[in-house]
């Protein structure tokens, strides 16, 4: 019996070696072939074009555009809102609130990328006077509202963990309720509303289905009212009919994506970790 | 007797005070009207939709009609086969992490794992998926390479719900049975599981949820097609279909054949499967609360 718990227990690090091991295994061949730079700087992507180019500079700046857009207007509000539930909301309206953002989160991002789709991306080109309005700029709001949820729970945890008596401290100095949640609590919190960020950014930047049907899907270099690809979406878009160097090429992609999503796992990990010690 | 006398707050404060005070109304109350948008928008637009026909029937060319049953059972095929795998796996898991490990590190090392699983994106799960269980192990794309991939990316949801549970069962239980001279296998069947079993439930709730709403690790792994399966009526049958979740024909019907009407009744479906199981979990999780 123990031998076949602590194989159990084994299950999580077997799997993330497998993905991992995988992942490199099948992302280097395309790499080696097309060379790094040029794979990663080159700024055409024309996979099937009859002199194929692949340079996933686009993907990876759309990536990283599209996550930053996402964490400016997503944070503010995610953060608003954590501190409304944690510190300001009357228990009756919190109780009403805190379900509404679980079930935000809830939601599968093929509903989210529907109503972008649907509703978004027709006012967008209304609005700007565009001809098409499949763009970044509806990928940023559509992933803006996807990453409020972690936002909000995350950091309304590490708010609700400040001692009280820092709080009692500051109002017994003779700071208002505001002035001792803005300038006590949340400094106190700091490092726990950092991780949500964190948090936000790496949904963000692994979000596929929703943006898909939003972002408009040409390989184009970033702009605010361009149809572009993501990391994401540059491998779910062309893994249907791909074969040979593109196959191999989508996966170096998602390879890159993993990397990237490594690398935020690690950052978050030590914020968490900071937090408790 | 000595008086205390409060002096008014300064003007720059009060305003302070009140901007404040009203953006995190302000940002709330958006969030709500988000959720409330959404889901208004969608039972508006998918609500009509739902008749028992489209529940019940495949699509037919014949006809010219759209049925979402393959897809239904799709889901529910799904959900059954990825928790019949992930149950045991998971809580075995949980068991060897708060019972047996002594290690400490260890069981940091193993608990970063987990939490590096839940963080990586679906569409790698889906991409690896379809490169070890449809091409490697010869599966194709198929439910159960789908349900397969599914597995690698739930497991952490009933690994931490049960460790969360496994660690609230007081530490004072586990020694009696062990005094009263029971093993320790023994100890935890008849006593740290029976009263962890809410923890377990939720864990199996919220996974449903995940498994539910994924799509795009289903999308190359348990394939597109919208027409019936028979899984039962041979062995074969059973590792072969092949086939649309609901999330999956919601993307197709929306993106590929611009049949919204299809895709709004199916997302007003997935909205009401989230719903119900939100509340659910909830309900689940205030009962182990109580305890």
């Amino acid at each position: 019996m123990n031998v076949l718990f602590f194989l159990c227990g084994f299950i999580a690090v077997v799997f993330v070696l497998f993905i991992s091991v995988y992942l490199i295994i099948s992302g280097l061949p395309a790499i080696q072939e097309i060379g790094l730079v040029d794979f990663l700087f080159g700024t055409t992507w024309a996979s099937t074009a009859s002199e194929p180019s692949f340079g996933i500079l686009p993907f990876i700046l759309t990536s990283i555009y599209g996550t930053a857009g996402a964490i400016v207007l997503g944070v503010p509000v995610g953060f608003m809102t954590a501190v409304f539930l944690a510190k300001v909301a009357p228990p009756k309206l919190a109780a009403v609130v805190r379900p509404a953002v679980d079930l935000l989160a809830g939601i599968p991002s093929v509903v989210y990328g529907l109503i972008g789709m649907m509703v978004l991306v027709p006012a967008v080109r209304e609005f700007f006077n565009l001809p098409d309005g499949a763009s970044l700029f509806c990928a940023i709001i559509v992933l803006a509202v996807m990453i409020l949820p972690s936002i909000i729970s995350v950091s309304e945890n590490a708010l609700k963990a400040v001692p009280r008596e820092y709080e009692e401290a500051s109002l017994a100095l003779g700071a208002t309720h505001i002035e001792t949640v803005f300038r006590v609590s949340v400094p106190a919190a700091s490092s726990g509303i950092a991780a949500s960020v964190v948090l936000g950014i790496g949904r963000a930047i692994g979000e596929a289905m929703a943006i898909i049907m939003v972002a408009g899907n040409v390989a184009n270099m970033p702009g605010l009212f361009k149809s572009v690809r993501f990391l994401t979406t540059a491998v779910a878009s062309e893994m249907a009919y791909a074969s040979g160097l593109q196959r191999q090429a989508l996966f170096s992609i998602a390879l890159v994506l993993f990397l990237f999503i490594m690398l935020i796992n690690v950052v978050l990990n030590t914020l968490l970790k900071r937090k408790k010690g | 007797m000595v008086t205390i006398k409060m002096q008014p707050l300064s003007g720059k404060r009060k305003a302070y005070d009140r901007i404040l005070r009203f953006l995190l109304y302000f940002c709330a109350a958006l969030t709500c009207a988000l959720l409330i948008f959404i889901i208004g928008y969608i039972f508006v637009k998918g609500l009509p939709h739902i008749t028992w026909e489209f529940l019940s029937t495949e699509p037919s060319f014949i006809r010219d009609s759209i049925g979402i049953l393959p897809n239904i059972l799709n889901t529910v095929y799904l959900v059954v086969v990825t928790l019949i795998i992930i149950l045991p796996l998971g809580v075995g898991a949980a068991i060897y992490l708060t019972e047996y490990a002594t290690n400490r590190r260890l069981v940091s090392i193993l608990e970063f794992a987990t939490e590096t699983l839940t963080g990586i994106p679906s569409i790698i799960f889906g991409l690896v998926g379809m490169l070890f269980f449809c091409q490697f192990l010869g599966l194709q794309a198929s439910l159960l390479a789908g349900s397969l991939t599914l597995v690698i990316m739930t497991i952490p949801t009933i690994i931490c719900t049960t460790q969360e549970s496994l660690k609230t069962v007081p530490q004072s239980y586990r020694e009696a049975a062990l005094g009263l001279g029971a093993g320790k296998w023994h100890m935890i069947r008849t006593v740290v599981l029976p009263s962890s079993v809410d923890g377990i439930v939720t864990g199996c709730i919220l996974s449903i949820g995940r498994i539910v709403g994924e799509s795009a690790a289903l999308l190359f792994t348990a394939g597109m097609g919208m027409s019936m399966n028979s899984f039962f009526s041979s062995f074969d049958n059973f590792i072969h279909s092949s086939g649309a979740s609901l999330t999956v024909a919601l993307y197709v019907y929306a993106r590929e054949r611009a049949e919204f009407d299809v895709a709004f009744a199916i997302a007003a479906i997935l909205m009401i499967l989230t719903l119900l199981i939100n509340l659910t979990a909830k309900l689940v999780g205030r009962k182990l609360k109580k305890k």
